[in-house]
């Protein structure tokens, strides 16, 4: 495999080898959620809520306990009682309790011999509903007199606005935020230009192709497996034991494969069901597949938003003061992703004074789960566009305001800290020289630029690293494998041991044989499982060099690990041949037995991911429809480990951009109900309506990390929807300031301007 | 209700399976054959991750009902390697990093092995517009599209 030409210092790192967990997903045999199957196995099935807001008077499952086949219905009174803060949350999610709170909420749960029986029996239970007054817009819910979705949690914090008696609770907003840093007054008294302006997106949902699916099997005693499409493990085992009131160590959950998650799998929603459903059946496995319209009814999407931004620029493009008021609602439960959003908005820029507002509001909505940079794509829209907008004004060069007022290592975020190596102004510069920068454009076309960052993360790692007899290692970790982590964890491994790739194998392993892992989030597979598996490989390197140094007879300290083999350390260490791993490996057990190494930690050093988007749209005037024409993803890897599939992090955040921006929204009725929960109607982008998109991989090693990697999952979905409004503004002369931009919007917008 | 009893053949294999008369033929792969390559992303005919080839005709699985197959041909994702040989497609896919998840991958490969037998030249915007009823929300499609287009170049240079 030829190395890419740019890196030298490594043997493996850099290279693009095939997956190893390739050839299972090409031929059919990798085993996704819902392929999994147990002996005895029964299926559930859901009832849910057909009401946005309603309440349960009665729920009868007489006439589907009566079929032959039926061997257990779950409703709330099934669960245990008395949970408080996001385990009570967790469990109102799971199943309704007295009210159902969103078109989709489930209110009972049944298990039968077959699907089709266990849907029959599904339409059999008879649900009473008194229904009750709703609200799923942002801006009505957070209104003093909107219907109270959650009676007595009001954050009381919140001061009374404009017009308004201190006495107008404003029921819905559960958290409040404010932050910020500077004279805000001074800042934009400085300013040339200062402008204000309004922003409004749509719930999206991650979209991943693979429905929810698992296995559940619980008994009498409180112990219990589960098979489940998941990204992470040690989250479902937790969340579903807090549900259940049962003692997580008694769960063990194993990961299936898993079709795609973009944060919408680091939660439960029929998990603890299944579960719940198997002991009420005398512990046989219950299997629970949902359909997709279940998916886009009942699981996280992620919020909607409507944002005031504000920010004050010099002539010259110096931004001198930024305000933003954020108000967004993740459903019918406290966590909108307001302070993410907050936190990303203005971090790619220096500015002096800066005030950050947000509201957490609730409405008749499913409850929100991450979704790629949770948060982050809103705000940057906001942000990104205002920015814009203004270089316009002032006839700037985006890229150059950008490159004005860029952040760089030492300066503090706009959210507090400072800081340390991270490559904005490199993703800037390679953006600029880009020939896409320069294509001449025609009638019709536009050319829109845009920013994001994401933080990344570190989380709890856990991860076990063995020697087998023949001197291969196998890897264990707990972040599931979603886009080629097995891949650029197994050459971190190999490069750090001096074997060849081939001879490592990468498992992602259940909860019963590792400590506690986070989930695949928060683009800190390859970072945290990445070190935490480097580190394990050192450890057992060490001992490999103990067991040579006993058999040569010299000190330890005199052996090194170099290319595969123990070797030592100089000349006056004494003349030995290196020793390798497979003879190290071959006579393990009479040298002292089996060799390892581990590594547990919450791993420090992560580094922050910023990225520049170039795009190029034509719209067509008689229609509104934009066609992206070209697209370009520049982004700081820190380090590339598999570059193919970075590129495939750059291409795929860019693409659910393209469908936030363009196309997607949940559609709600008047009645609360969501109108499109099916692909043809909730439509993300299919091959046809994408360009190829070209990828700039800029490389700021991160020092936090021994191979420099900076994680790159999330960071490339959140300039896209700036970009693209960027580019329609240059296209049509119309500002759209509400996604997503459809061709109706769109098409409004450019009679709005053309009727003056 | 009863079942009915089908007889049809599934990647060269005569079979027979019980099916229900409102199970699709998805399911029957799935749940009656043990063929769990073909995957359900929507059950509306929206997302095509359960293509299979029905007497040599491109469709999705969950828009069949499994009594249809009688006396017929079906080719699945589990019939697509020639043994241990890889059909270029699939080789092209792991070579070029067409895949993160894999699970739009089994429906992505049956048609675009579709395309290539219609087709052996198509030009990019042929394979996108093929490709166009197969939704894949990891790669933005690129990694896909040139991975066509290159078992495409390979297989008419074999040719």
């Amino acid at each position: 495999m030829a190395k890419d030409e740019i890196r030298t210092e490594y043997k493996l790192v850099g290279t693009r080898p095939n997956r190893p967990d390739g050839l299972d997903k090409v031929t059919g045999r990798a085993r996704y959620g819902a392929d999994f199957s147990l002996p005895g196995m029964l299926f559930g099935a859901v009832v849910r809520s057909p009401h946005a807001h309603a309440r349960i008077k009665r729920i009868d499952a007489s006439k589907a306990l009566a079929l032959d086949g039926v061997k257990a219905v779950v409703t709330r009174a099934d669960f245990p009682t008395g949970l408080t803060g996001e385990d009570w949350n967790l469990q109102e999610n799971t199943m309704a309790g007295d009210v159902a709170l969103y078109d989709g909420h489930a209110v009972a749960a049944v298990a039968a011999t077959s699907a089709l029986l266990a849907q029959d029996a599904a339409r059999l239970i008879e649900v009473e509903y008194e229904i009750l007054p709703h609200v799923t817009d942002v801006d009505e819910a957070i209104k003093p007199g909107a219907p109270a979705i959650r009676p007595g949690s009001a954050d009381h914090s919140v001061p009374p606005h404009e017009g308004e008696t201190p006495d107008m609770c404003r029921h819905n907003v559960v958290r409040n935020i404010e932050f910020g840093h500077g004279d805000i007054k001074d800042g934009f008294a400085k300013a040339d230009l200062v402008m204000e302006r309004t922003y409004k997106t749509e719930a999206t949902h991650q979209g991943y192709i693979e429905p929810h699916a698992c296995v559940g099997q619980m008994g009498e005693d409180g112990k219990g497996e589960m098979w489940v499409c998941t990204q992470g493990h040690w989250f479902i085992r937790r969340m579903c034991a807090a549900v259940l009131g049962i003692e997580a160590a008694q769960l063990r959950v194993t990961p299936s494969e898993i079709g795609g998650g973009f944060g919408g799998k680091t939660t439960i929603f029929m998990e603890p069901l299944a579960l719940a459903l198997s002991r009420k059946a005398g512990g046989r496995p219950v299997k629970i597949v949902m359909s997709r319209a279940e998916v886009l009814r009942a699981t996280g999407p992620t919020a909607s938003s409507s944002m005031d931004v504000k920010i004050g620029m010099t002539k010259d493009g110096t931004l001198t003061a930024a305000r933003a008021e954020f108000r967004m609602q993740g459903g019918a439960f406290p966590g909108a992703p307001v302070d993410m959003a907050l936190y990303c908005a203005f971090a790619p820029y220096k500015i002096p004074a800066i005030e950050h507002i947000g509201y957490d509001v609730l409405a008749n909505r499913p409850k929100c789960a991450a979704y790629r940079a949770p948060g982050a794509p809103m705000g940057a829209f906001a942000v990104e566009s205002l920015i814009d907008e203004m270089c316009g004004e002032l006839g700037l060069d985006p890229i150059e305001v950008r490159l004005k007022n860029a952040v760089k290592e030492g300066d503090k975020s706009s959210y507090g800290p400072t800081f340390g190596k991270i490559g904005l102004v490199e993703t800037l510069e390679a953006a600029r020289a880009h020939p896409n920068y320069s294509v001449p454009l025609g009638p019709n076309q536009g050319r829109g630029v845009a920013s994001g960052f994401w933080f990344n993360h570190g989380g709890e790692t856990s991860v076990s690293l063995a020697i087998s007899e023949d001197g291969t290692v196998q890897v264990s970790v707990g972040t599931p494998d979603i886009g080629g982590s097995r891949a650029s964890i197994a050459l971190m491994t190999a490069e750090t041991l001096g074997i060849p790739y081939e001879d490592v194998r990468v498992n992602v392993v259940e909860t019963g044989a590792l400590g506690v892992n986070e989930p695949t989030h928060g683009s800190r597979a390859t970072f945290a499982s990445g070190k935490a598996a480097v580190e394990a490989a050192r450890q057992a390197a060490r001992e490999m060099c103990r067991r040579a140094a006993k058999e040569w007879g010299i000190d330890e300290e005199a052996v090194v690990w170099e290319d595969g083999a123990a070797r030592p350390a100089g000349p006056n260490a004494g003349k030995f041949p290196p020793m390798t791993i497979a003879e190290i490996a071959s006579r393990m057990g009479s040298t002292g037995g089996p060799i390892s190494g581990h590594h547990e930690s919450v791993p420090g050093g992560v580094g922050a991911s910023f990225g520049t988007h170039v795009v190029d749209v034509e719209v067509d005037p008689e229609t509104g429809r934009t066609t992206i024409l070209r697209y370009l993803v520049v982004q700081d890897a820190g380090r590339a480990i598999h570059p193919s599939y970075v590129e495939g992090q750059y291409q795929g955040g860019a693409a659910q951009g393209i469908g936030w921006a363009l196309n997607e929204e949940y559609v709600y009725g008047d009645d609360g109900r969501l109108q499109n929960p099916v692909f043809l109607d909730y439509r993300v982008p299919v091959a046809s309506d994408l360009p190829m998109i070209d990828t700039v991989i800029v490389e700021v090693p991160n020092p936090g990390h021994p191979y420099g990697v900076r994680g790159v999952g999330e960071t490339g979905i959140t300039p896209p929807l700036p970009a693209i409004a960027n580019a329609i503004a240059v296209a049509t002369g119309a500002r759209l300031r509400h996604l997503p931009m459809n061709p109706p919007r769109v098409l409004a917008a450019i009679q709005a301007k053309d009727r003056g | 209700m009863s079942k009915i009893h089908v007889t049809t053949s599934v990647n060269g294999d005569p079979v027979e399976f019980l099916a229900d008369p409102r199970e699709t033929l998805l399911d029957c792969l799935r749940d009656h054959l043990g063929l769990t390559g073909s995957k359900e992303g929507c059950g509306t005919g929206d997302c095509g991750a359960c293509s299979v080839m029905l007497d040599g005709r491109l469709v999705s699985s969950c828009l069949v009902l499994g009594v249809e197959a009688e006396g017929k041909r079906i080719d699945t994702i589990e019939g697509m390697a020639n043994g241990g040989e890889l059909h270029p497609l699939q080789r092209k896919f792991i070579e070029l990093a067409a895949l993160q998840c894999g699970f739009c991958t089994p429906g992505i490969l049956v048609a675009s092995k579709a395309l290539l037998e219609k087709n052996p030249d198509p030009s990019e915007e042929e394979v996108r517009y093929w490709l166009a009823g197969n939704l894949c929300r990891c790669t933005g499609y690129d990694k896909i599209v040139r991975a066509v287009l290159d078992a495409a170049a390979e297989m008419r240079g074999a040719a």
